[in-house]
């Protein structure tokens, strides 16, 4: 309903203005279905969501585990924390030339830059998760005769899952935004390589328009399935009071 | 003789919390342990149950000393000791990783039943109320079958109908179970009504000013006159006169 | 601080054992940033990139929370906007780079925009929220004591939004930071993200490179714990009590 409005209300701005260059709705439209019939459509969505999705697969199953093992015991945060709370402030798009001459220019540069991007949120999540958790659950577990890793697995992680999905979604939020800008630099195809592409060949901004639309699409549906993992069962505890 | 406190003391930094602590419980027997805020009762509670490790002095059960926490005998929080995680039926069975699934599902059922949680078996704590989330945590660590129940203040969250009821709910199945109990309480009508002998300790540096002997059958009638001379007693002891 | 002397080490040490690297070494990186300073590159670079960041955040901030705290407070004006909100934001602000170029040239104005978008949303939504998980009970203390509606939002909303509120606004500096590095690296042709894409394209210059990553990790550190410095302020200190 609301997107309708706003969808009309695009269009006669665009006829108002008189504008030239900015497209309308039917132009961003024509332009996705050229795209479509080019084969790239497909191609450059199932590039962008590969690069997304090993980066930050990546970052989880490291990001947790590390997580864990700093909220577990502080002597590592201690050692650990610093370096950390000093590589995590660096941009990591000003990484992206030394990824260039580790990987090269590859998918596996673009991934490396989204693996930088989400593995300290992750990280940081989780270990602030290990650290807020009441001691009592601890003691209760110890009580209970559980070895440390039956603890871990049986009381620290259920506990701090809550508080790690919060992470995971503040992460994938900048993955998924230095993905388009690691595909305006450093590759030749997905959604970013699309917008940056369209604007410098001719000036095609209704291809511009277009590839804005499903990066914002695609975050949109990812972004809703992570927050769709809040209401699992192990988690509902902490969000729903 | 089960528990036995042998000249316990406690600094925290240059803070003495306690000190010279003797004590010996016998089995099945039910103690309370009664003092006023930060008289280190509860750390009491947690040397006992291994938790931390007094600066003087041990604690022996059965007499083997005291070096961590042990499954033979659980502490019971206020009710926030519940996973809130788990559902009332995991939450029971959380201790019972050694058992057998069908003996576990037995111990499952009997304590559900024992504590009145039937019909929830499958709700999350935070569906339950403050009174049903005790009763759970006290279910939890009966179900691994311990010899002692350490409660610290388990019952000073609740409002005061529900605490007289847990009292009872808690003396029911003390009877029923034999358990040894610790209770840490700075209620003194509450351990009046609940235990076998009432250990009075100082303000800090918590020290044993008395212990005092309960010789009142069970169900106590709140009105009996002993009931009455003894509690006056305690509030004797602590230096308040019993009116407003 | 030891942790950091052993990365250092590490660094050094890593980049001695493998011979033909281009990446240099922590000695090399901070001649490089001397060589920027002789030049005048260095305040120039670090003051533009500082400028864009600092009027695109502050016109968000500026923007966002009214418009939070009125969107908060009113039920209609939340579900009419909300889904807009909703829809921008999942667009990387970067995709937004040809319509800022074409809106505004290649310039500060351009990178401007960019990290108002960035910044904008996520502090518009986190005000939103921080409204709605104000206690109920202070607001109707503050109605029950006959305030108007401009005192109840300077004397209790205010107030009790700004702990949330702080730590979002920390949460998007940072991003805004991200932001300008890549705009600066796409869009214009000065500050530190251009300085890392300009050495590399002009001479494959990676001890420039590695200088302006570090110069990027030192400025975020800065910015990072002034944010953090006023979560320390006495008025919101008591919002973090719990943790």
């Amino acid at each position: 309903m609301l997107g309708l409005v706003l969808l009309a209300f695009w269009a006669l701005a665009v006829v108002v203005s008189g504008t030239k260059i900015f497209p309308s709705p039917m132009d961003v439209v024509r332009g996705l279905l050229e795209l479509a019939r080019r084969k790239l459509l497909w191609a450059y969505m199932g590039d962008s969501l590969f690069r997304v999705a090993c980066g930050y697969l990546a970052a989880v199953a490291i990001g947790i585990p590390v997580g864990l093992a700093m909220g577990w015991w502080s002597s590592l945060a201690r050692a650990a924390n610093p370096v950390i709370q000093m590589l995590r402030p660096i941009s990591p798009l000003a990484w992206m030339p030394l990824a260039v001459i580790w990987f090269g220019v590859s998918n596996l540069a673009p991934i490396f830059l989204i693996f930088l991007a989400s593995v300290f949120p992750i990280i940081v999540a989780t270990m602030n998760g290990v650290r807020n958790v009441p001691p009592m659950y601890v003691q209760a577990g110890r009580n209970f005769g559980l070895s440390t890793r039956a603890l871990i697995t049986r009381v620290l992680f259920p506990a701090i899952l809550p508080r790690i999905l919060v992470g995971l979604r503040i992460a994938f939020g900048v993955a998924w935004l230095v993905l388009v800008a690691a595909e305006m630099i450093a590759v030749d195809s997905g959604l970013g390589y699309l917008i940056i592409d369209a604007r410098n060949a001719g000036k095609r901004y209704d291809l511009v328009v277009g590839g804005m639309l499903l990066i914002g699409l695609l975050g949109l549906i990812l972004d809703t399935l992570i927050r769709r993992a809040e209401t699992l069962r192990a988690v509902r505890w902490a969000f729903h009071e | 003789m089960k528990v036995h406190f042998d000249s316990i003391g406690m600094r925290f930094g240059g803070v003495r919390v306690l000190d010279d602590i003797n004590l010996s419980v016998n089995a099945g027997e039910f103690v309370c342990i009664l003092g006023p805020s930060g008289c280190g009762k509860s750390t009491l509670l947690n040397i006992v149950g291994g938790f931390v490790t007094p600066t003087e002095g041990r604690v022996t059960i059965d007499g083997e000393p005291v070096t961590g926490p042990d499954p033979r005998r659980i502490f019971v929080f206020q009710e926030r000791g519940v996973f809130p995680w788990l559902t009332v039926e995991e939450n029971i069975g959380f201790g019972l990783f050694r058992q057998k699934d069908d003996e576990k599902r037995a111990r499952i059922a009997r304590y559900v039943q024992l504590v009145g949680l039937q019909g929830f078996e499958r709700s999350y704590p935070r569906e339950l109320s403050g009174g049903m989330k005790q009763r759970l945590e006290v279910a939890r660590a009966l179900a691994v079958d311990p010899d002692v129940l350490y409660l610290d203040e388990p019952f000073g969250a609740l409002d005061s109908i529900t605490r007289l009821q847990m009292r009872r709910e808690l003396l029911r199945i003390w009877q029923a179970e034999r358990k040894t109990i610790l209770f840490v309480t700075h209620d003194i009508e509450e351990s009046v009504q609940l235990a076998d002998r009432v250990v009075v300790l100082s303000a800090r540096p918590g020290r044993v000013r008395r212990v005092v002997d309960v010789n009142l059958a069970h169900p106590r009638d709140l009105s009996d006159p002993r009931y009455i001379a003894l509690r006056d007693e305690i509030f004797g002891e602590i230096g308040l006169a019993h009116q407003i | 601080m030891l942790g950091i002397a052993v990365a250092v080490a590490a660094w050094q040490l890593a980049v001695a054992a493998s011979p033909r690297t281009l990446v240099p070494t922590p000695w090399q990186t901070l001649r490089a940033i001397g060589e920027l300073a002789e030049k005048g590159l260095l305040v120039r670079y670090v003051v533009a990139s500082l400028f864009r960041v600092t009027w695109g955040y502050l016109a968000a901030v500026a923007v966002a929370v009214p418009a939070g705290v009125t969107l908060g407070l009113s039920r209609r004006g939340d579900s009419a906007v909300n889904p807009i909100l909703q829809i921008l934001r999942p667009i990387s602000p970067l995709a937004w780079i040809p319509i800022g170029i074409l809106w505004f040239g290649v310039g500060d104005a351009a990178a401007i925009f960019l990290i108002f978008l960035a910044s904008v949303l996520p502090l518009t939504t986190a005000t939103v929220e921080a409204v709605h998980n104000l206690e109920g009970v202070h607001l109707a203390a503050g109605r029950n004591f006959g305030l108007s509606h401009a005192e109840l939002v300077r004397s209790v909303v205010v107030p009790g939004i700004l702990p949330q509120l702080i730590v979002a606004m920390r949460i998007t500096l940072g991003i805004a930071w991200l932001v300008v590095v890549a705009a600066e690296m796409i869009a214009v042709n000065s500050g530190l993200g251009f300085l890392i894409v300009d050495a590399r394209n002009a001479g494959n210059r990676y001890d420039l490179v590695v200088a302006g990553m570090v110069l990027i990790g030192l400025i975020g550190i800065g910015l990072d714990l002034l944010m953090r410095r006023l979560e320390r302020l006495p008025s919101v200190r008591w919002g973090y009590a719990a943790e």
